[in-house]
């Protein structure tokens, strides 16, 4: 530090930039731990399908766990009320311009939504994939969803967010026999990003494919309470 | 689009550890931002300097060590900056993927105070 300027003098600092947006993550999973509520951070390009893929996913748990969901988007209540109608607990949170959803939020979306009633916690992100990755939420499962029209190239070229999910669920195989996707292109490139997270290949228009996903849930989950419940 | 909270962060940590350290005036704040981040620099000087107005940071410079990924492989262990535009593999192995071991750092490293 030889430039500096006569009486200046170094301080080491070495703290995260996020880190009061960690702290409040970290009292949310602590609060969503006592309930025994998992919540899973779902994140994607926009019009991936999270809403389908939630959708989807509640039909197919009824009568095992009980679902709520958090839904985050720039404006409107377009997918809260998809939700809502099938009487699913769920509290929507615009962003005004915010590019991603941050803990701050999530603690007030909380604090609204009945927790002693819900098992799995959808927090739906904001579509976009780069900036949800790096702000944790309170979540214990991050899952992104990608989907066939966007193309077999966008691990490589959006690396980041691969790198860090417990499961990718692929959407939209049903579009396959019209578009150039290589799935086997797209299978490798996740692998060699993130060697664990398994790769759920579904069509939510169609249902094909989603049994695997739901009982990957289930199971995580179960996982889950056994680890952390009343913790 | 995240970059003025990000922004505002960075100087409420600066701020706090420049009371603690008994200074009138923060005059450099050293960040290290790993590539993975997706945070873009182009903004964040502006940011700051509209941020810190009226506050002993105001005046500061910002200087930032970009940290390039780094990649261990799975099969070897082999460390290696992956490539650009094309599949991670291993170059002693030939082996597919790494996991993550550099890139994504995202913090204040120090700053510089009278």
């Amino acid at each position: 530090m030889g430039t500096m300027p006569d009486g200046a003098r170094p301080v080491p600092v070495v703290e995260q930039i996020l880190s009061a947006n960690d702290e409040i993550a970290l009292g949310n999973r602590r609060l969503l731990d006592q309930l025994g509520v998992v919540a899973i951070n779902l994140m994607a390009s926009p019009g991936a399908g999270k809403t389908s893929l939630i959708l989807r996913t509640v039909d197919a748990l009824k009568g095992r766990l009980r679902v709520g969901v958090i839904e985050g988007d720039l404006a409107g209540h377009i997918d809260a009320d998809r939700v809502a109608a099938t009487g699913t607990p769920v509290i929507q949170i615009n962003t005004g311009g915010g590019c991603h959803l941050d803990a701050m939020q999530v603690q007030g979306a909380l604090q609204q939504l009945p927790l002693d009633q819900i098992d799995l916690l959808f927090i739906e992100n904001v579509g976009n994939l780069v900036c949800p990755a790096g702000f944790a939420l309170g979540e214990r499962l991050n899952v992104m969803i990608a989907h066939v029209p966007e193309g077999h190239d966008k691990p490589i070229k959006y690396p980041g967010m691969y790198t860090v999910v417990d499961a990718l669920v692929l959407n939209k195989l049903d579009l396959m026999p019209y578009l150039d996707f290589d799935l086997g292109a797209f299978r490798m490139a996740v692998r060699a990003l993130n060697g664990t997270a398994p790769i759920f290949e579904v069509s939510c228009k169609s249902g094909d494919g989603l049994e695997e996903w739901v009982e990957w849930l289930v199971a995580r989950h179960k996982e889950q309470c056994t680890r952390h419940y009343g913790g | 689009m995240h970059e003025l909270p990000v922004t505002q962060s960075i100087l409420d940590i600066a701020l706090r550890h420049a009371e603690k350290a008994g200074a009138r005036r923060i005059l450099t704040i050293h960040l290290t931002i790993g590539e993975l981040t997706g945070f873009v620099d182009d903004s964040i000087q502006f940011y700051f300097d509209f941020l810190s107005k009226d506050t002993p940071a105001a005046g500061a410079k910002l200087t930032i060590s970009r940290i390039p990924p780094r990649a261990q492989c799975r099969s070897c262990k082999a460390e290696y900056a992956p490539p650009d535009s094309r599949l991670w593999t291993c170059p002693e192995c030939e082996a597919l993927g790494g996991d993550v071991i550099a890139g994504r750092e995202f913090f204040v490293s120090s700053i510089e105070v009278e």
